[in-house]
C-alpha cells in the first residue's frame, strides 16, 4: 500500500464537501476516481496529494519528499519557462544542479514524445503538447504515486485518446502509482485496473470495480466484453450515486 | 493619411494662432504668434537641451531609486504578511500626499545646499506608488496551481518569491514602471517649480525664469521642449514594455 484516506471527512463553508471515505492505494496499481461534478472527486486526489488537510480522520503516504507527483486539468506551467526549464524546476527547487536537471527534463520530454521542443515556451505549444510537458513534469521526479486531477478535460478526443494510452506506456516503465479523476466512464475503464465510483456531495464510495485484462490495453479493448460489462457495472452505480 | 491625421489638425491649429495673432494684433508679451515661439525654440536652443538633460536626469534617476525602493518594500509584503499589513498604510499615504504641499519641508531638509537632491526625492515619492502597487498586485499574480506545486515540491519562502512569485509579476511590473516614469518626469517639473528661482535649471526653471522677464515666446518654447520628451518617454516605455511582454510570453 502507498497511500491512504481512513474514514476522511472534508468539511467546507456550505457543509459536508466529502466523507466519510476510506480507500487504500496499491503499489503499481492504477485507481480511476469517477463521479458527477463536485462530488469531492478532486477534494480526494488533492488529500492523497497532501496539498489539503482533512478536517477528519486520517491520510497516510507511504512516500518520501518528490516520490509523489500532481497533474491538473490545465497544463500549469510557467509562461516565461521553456519546456524544458519548466520540467527542470522540481529537481532544481529539491537541489538538484542545474546541468543534470536539464538533462533529466530532457529525457522526461524525450518520454512523452517530445523531443525537440525543449526550448520552445508553452505559449507556442499546443493544448496536448502542453499536457504532455506537464506530464513530463509529472515524471521527471520519477515518483512512486502519480495524480492527475482530470488531466485531458480539456482536450479533444483523439489527443486524448493517445495519451491516455501514453499514459498507460510510460506506466509500464516503472509501474507507479497512478490515481486519476475523470468524469468519463469509458475513460476509467480504459486506463484503470481499478475504478472507484463516488456518489454526489457529500462524496462517498458508491462502488469499487476491478477492471480485468492486460495493461497497457490491447488496440481493440474498448470493444472487449470486459470492457463493456465493466463500463456498463459502473454506469450503473454511477446513476445511483447520482440520484441518491 | 490616417497617420498624418494628428499631424494635420496640429498645422491648422498653429495656422489658426498665427493668423489670429498677426489680424488682432495681439501683443507678443502676452500671446507670441508661433513663428515667434519658432524664432525663441531656435535662439535658446543650446540651453533648453541642457535644461531638458537636468530634467530628464533627475526623472530617471528618481525612477531607477523608486524602483529599488518599490520593489524591495514589495517583496517584504509578499515574504511576510507582518510587513504587509505595516507598509501598506504608510504606501497609500506616500500616493494621498500632495508632491507641491510636501517640497518646501524636503526642501529645507535635503536641499538648500544640495536642491538636487531634494528634486530627487520628490520625484521618488511620485513614482514610487505606481510600481509599489503593481508589484504587491503582482506578486499576489501566480497562478494557483503553481503555487500548490511549488508547495508539493518543498520550495522555501525565498524559492517561492525568486522563481514563481516575482517572474509572474513581470507584466505588472512593466505596467507600473510605465506608469511611474511618466510621474518620475512630473514630479521632477513640480518639485523643480517647488524650488524656485534657487533649484536646478532645469526645464522648469526655464519656464519660471522666462517668465519672470516677460519673455513668453521662451516660456511656450520650453513647453514644446517639455511636451517633446513626455511623448518620446512615453514612446520609448511603450515599446518597452512591449518588447519585455513578448519575451515574457514567449510569443
Amino acid at each position: 500500500m502507498i497511500a491512504s484516506l481512513s474514514n476522511v471527512e472534508v468539511d467546507y463553508d456550505r457543509g459536508l464537501a466529502l466523507g466519510p471515505v476510506s480507500l487504500e492505494i496499491g503499489d503499481g496499481e492504477i485507481v480511476a476516481l469517477v463521479g458527477p461534478s463536485g462530488c469531492g472527486k478532486s477534494t480526494a486526489l488533492r488529500l492523497l496529494a497532501g496539498l489539503e488537510q482533512p478536517t477528519r480522520g486520517t491520510v497516510t503516504r507511504a512516500t518520501g519528499r518528490g516520490e509523489t507527483s500532481v497533474v491538473f486539468q490545465a497544463p500549469t506551467l510557467a509562461p516565461w519557462l521553456s519546456a524544458q526549464a519548466n520540467v527542470a524546476l522540481p529537481l532544481e527547487l529539491a537541489g538538484t544542479p542545474r546541468p543534470e536537471a536539464r538533462r533529466r527534463a530532457d529525457e522526461a520530454l524525450a518520454r512523452v514524445g517530445l523531443s525537440g521542443a525543449e526550448g520552445a515556451r508553452p505559449a507556442q505549444l499546443s493544448g496536448g503538447m502542453a499536457m504532455r510537458v506537464s506530464l513530463a513534469r509529472a515524471l521527471v521526479t520519477s515518483p512512486r504515486l502519480l495524480l492527475l486531477d482530470e488531466p485531458f478535460a480539456a482536450l479533444d478526443e483523439i489527443t486524448r485518446r493517445a495519451l491516455a494510452n501514453d499514459v498507460l506506456t510510460l506506466w509500464a516503465a516503472t509501474k507507479p502509482a497512478i490515481v486519476f479523476v475523470t468524469h468519463n466512464v469509458e475513460e476509467a475503464v480504459y486506463m484503470a485496473s481499478r475504478v472507484v465510483v463516488i456518489s454526489r456531495g457529500p462524496g462517498q464510495i458508491a462502488g469499487d470495480f476491478p477492471v480485468d485484462g492486460p495493461l497497457p490495453r490491447p488496440p481493440h479493448f474498448r470493444t472487449e466484453a470486459t470492457f463493456r460489462t465493466t463500463a456498463e457495472a459502473v454506469s450503473t452505480a454511477l446513476a445511483a450515486g447520482v440520484e441518491a | 493619411m490616417n497617420r498624418l491625421a494628428p499631424f494635420l489638425l496640429i498645422a491648422f491649429l498653429l495656422g489658426g494662432w498665427e493668423i489670429a495673432c498677426r489680424v488682432m494684433q495681439v501683443p507678443v508679451y502676452f500671446l507670441p504668434p508661433p513663428s515667434a515661439v519658432g524664432a525663441a525654440l531656435l535662439e535658446h536652443w543650446p540651453a533648453l537641451v541642457a535644461a531638458s538633460w537636468r530634467t530628464l536626469s533627475v526623472a530617471l534617476i528618481s525612477l531607477l531609486l523608486a524602483s529599488l525602493i518599490a520593489q524591495a518594500l514589495a517583496i517584504l509584503t509578499a515574504v511576510s504578511p507582518f510587513l504587509d499589513r505595516a507598509i501598506r498604510p504608510l504606501a497609500s499615504v506616500v500616493q494621498v500626499t500632495p508632491v507641491v504641499a510636501i517640497a518646501p519641508l524636503v526642501l529645507i531638509w535635503a536641499g538648500l545646499d544640495h536642491p538636487e537632491r531634494a528634486l530627487v526625492t520628490l520625484a521618488v515619492l511620485v513614482a514610487f506608488f505606481p510600481i509599489f502597487s503593481g508589484a504587491t498586485a503582482g506578486l499576489r499574480s501566480a497562478d494557483p496551481d503553481l503555487e500548490r506545486l511549488f508547495a508539493l515540491y518543498g520550495a522555501g519562502r525565498w524559492q517561492r518569491v525568486v522563481r514563481l512569485r516575482l517572474p509572474s509579476a513581470v507584466p505588472f511590473l512593466l505596467e507600473g514602471h510605465k506608469v511611474g516614469a511618466g510621474l518620475a518626469l512630473i514630479g521632477a517639473v513640480v518639485a523643480e517649480f517647488g524650488a524656485g528661482s534657487g533649484g536646478v535649471r532645469g526645464l522648469a526653471w526655464q519656464i519660471l525664469d522666462a517668465g519672470n522677464k516677460l519673455q513668453t515666446d521662451r516660456m511656450i518654447a520650453a513647453l514644446v521642449v517639455l511636451g517633446a520628451m513626455g511623448v518620446a518617454l512615453h514612446a520609448v516605455l511603450e515599446a518597452t514594455e512591449r518588447a519585455g511582454l513578448k519575451w515574457w510570453r514567449g510569443r
